[in-house]
């Protein structure tokens, strides 16, 4: 395509006819703009792809992971029940790990919100914990079957998919994504309108060498080929500057975000192909520009004669 | 009319018009043939312009039929209307040079446009310059010439690919009368090559320097023969013979 794209420049264009259309250059506002776009498109396009690892590395950490929580007020029969489900977990073939939470860990996690010794306290009974992990995913029916299966011998016990705790954070996470998304389509739309009415003003001002041109024998090809030339060297300047700039931003916020530490921002990082999506943004804008350079002189030169 | 053998333009019955004006030509029928000079005559307003943009396919005609190298003006596809323009050289009233291209290259781009190599592009465009006098101005931008100087290095970039047709609308009108007859001896030593010439003047001095021409005269969007030139043979040879 791209040569196809090139196809009339080099027919028309060897060298001097080259400067048939006045280049603004750095001095116009094409440069610039395309060069803030590729920028707020290389840090929604990292926004995006960082969400998704996150995501991504949260869900493959909690796949297929259960809790079952026992909640019998008499400690004695918790610990039955405790142990029975444990029993029935431990001979389950799906379930590859099982653990009971200690005791410590509970105090550990309840400190916060409860206070220290508080769980030492008998009058405060705070149900028994046990982790699971399975070979697959936790899909509704395993659920249902595992509740099936414990609800005889531990009436108390209720069990959970871990992935179900995290649903309403993975959820804000895939709207997040998905907004970074729809940021880097509408700066390519933008873009696109940006070059668009560049063109067009650019066909309105050289109206009279087109016309020149047609009398003298060109094509619309060779015609829309000088501006798509025009535009694409725009688009090449502007699209370096928006790279370095929208790089520089990302690598900066990565800094910042990787000193918070946080588990789940930490399964943030961009692997080698984020940064080789991230570095082809300016190469796509600069196939859209020209793209779209192309079809708006074509367009309008379809409409004379 | 419009059926001469080996002709290369013919014009039958041709109206033109503006959007829902009257017309500006009316009931045009001519034939050119290959190798002819014909001077195109009449006051302004007489549809002269109009009738140069029929040839060199700047319009499309309202009514009629236009035939061009054999093609059907009306219903030729748009994408081989260049095909048709490479064949015609013009010589606009008002020069249209590219103002951000140097004399050099403005004469340079209909060999560009065709697809010659620089190599190639390099020695014509040099000798026309030179032809012209104007070798000396070869990297001046149109705004720095003079009007005579723009005009002569439009009408060189009108020759410079030999076309078949030569339509030139007042190609004297800028240039002191000793230019004047060594552009129209340029146009002469075309036309004896074969090249068509059609040339709109109003100057009537000019028509006497090429005694060898036939007169087309337009009157009102009408066209009348006083030379014969619309008939063929043109009334010179008929006379001959």
């Amino acid at each position: 395509m791209l040569a196809r794209l090139f196809d009339g420049a080099a027919r028309l264009v060897p060298g001097e006819a080259a400067r048939l259309l006045p280049q603004a250059r750095i001095g116009g506002p094409m440069p610039w703009v395309i060069a803030i776009m590729v920028a707020l498109t290389v840090i929604s396009a990292a926004a995006a792809l960082a969400l998704d690892n996150v995501a991504e590395n949260a869900r493959a950490e909690i796949a297929g992971g259960i809790t079952v929580q026992v909640v019998e007020g008499a400690p004695g029969e918790r610990a039955r029940q405790t142990q029975a489900a444990l029993a029935v977990l431990e001979a389950d073939p799906r379930v590859t790990e099982v653990r009971q939470v200690p005791q410590e860990e509970l105090s550990q996690l309840l400190e916060p919100w409860l206070g220290a010794g508080t769980l030492e306290d008998e009058a405060l009974a705070t149900p028994s914990l046990i982790d699971a992990q399975l070979d697959n995913e936790v899909t509704a029916p395993v659920l249902r079957d595992l509740r099936a299966k414990l609800e005889p011998i531990a009436p108390a016990a209720q069990v959970d998919a871990q992935a179900n705790w995290l649903g309403p954070v993975f959820d804000a996470m895939r709207s997040l994504k998905l907004l970074a998304l729809g940021l880097v389509a509408l700066l390519a739309l933008t873009a696109a309108a940006a070059v668009w009415l560049a063109a067009r003003t650019a066909l309105g001002s050289n109206g009279d060498t087109i016309e020149v041109i047609h009398h003298l024998g060109g094509t619309d090809g060779q015609i829309a080929a000088i501006f798509q030339r025009s535009v694409g060297i725009d688009a090449f300047i502007g699209g370096i500057a928006g790279l370095l700039l929208g790089l520089a931003a990302v690598m900066l916020l990565g800094a910042q975000f990787a000193a918070l530490g946080s588990g789940l921002v930490a399964g943030g990082g961009l692997s080698l192909g984020d940064w080789g999506l991230l570095l082809a943004v300016p190469l796509i804008a600069l196939v859209l520009a020209m793209i779209t350079a192309r079809a708006t002189v074509l367009a309008a030169l379809r409409r004379k004669l | 009319m419009g059926t001469g053998a080996g002709s290369i333009v013919e014009f039958d019955n041709v109206g033109l018009r503006y959007g829902t004006d009257r017309e500006v030509l009316s009931d045009v029928s001519f034939t050119l043939y290959p190798g002819s000079f014909y001077f195109l005559t009449g006051a302004s307003g007489a549809g002269k312009t109009s009738m140069l943009k029929l040839l060199y396919c700047a319009q499309r005609p309202s009514r009629g039929v236009v035939r061009m190298f054999g093609n059907d003006m009306i219903t030729l596809p748009r994408h081989r209307l260049p095909d048709v323009r490479r064949r015609i050289g013009v010589v606009f009233q008002d020069f249209r040079l590219v103002p951000h291209l140097s004399a050099f290259d403005n004469i340079a781009l209909p060999l560009r446009i065709a697809g010659m190599s620089e190599r190639e592009i390099t020695k014509p465009v040099a000798d026309m310059l030179e032809w012209v006098g104007l070798d000396h101005r070869a990297d001046a931008h149109p705004a720095t010439l003079s009007g005579g100087e723009q005009q002569r290095v439009a009408i060189a970039r009108a020759v410079i690919a030999r076309p078949e047709i030569l339509v030139a609308d007042e190609p004297t009108g800028n240039v002191d009368p000793e230019m004047a007859v060594k552009l129209l001896r340029l146009f002469e030593a075309l036309n004896r090559l074969g090249t068509t010439v059609v040339v709109a003047t109003h100057d009537v001095h000019l028509l006497r320097k090429v005694p060898d021409s036939l007169i087309m005269r337009l009157d009102k969007g009408r066209l009348s023969d006083p030379t014969g030139a619309l008939r063929y043979p043109p009334r010179r040879e008929r006379e001959a013979n």
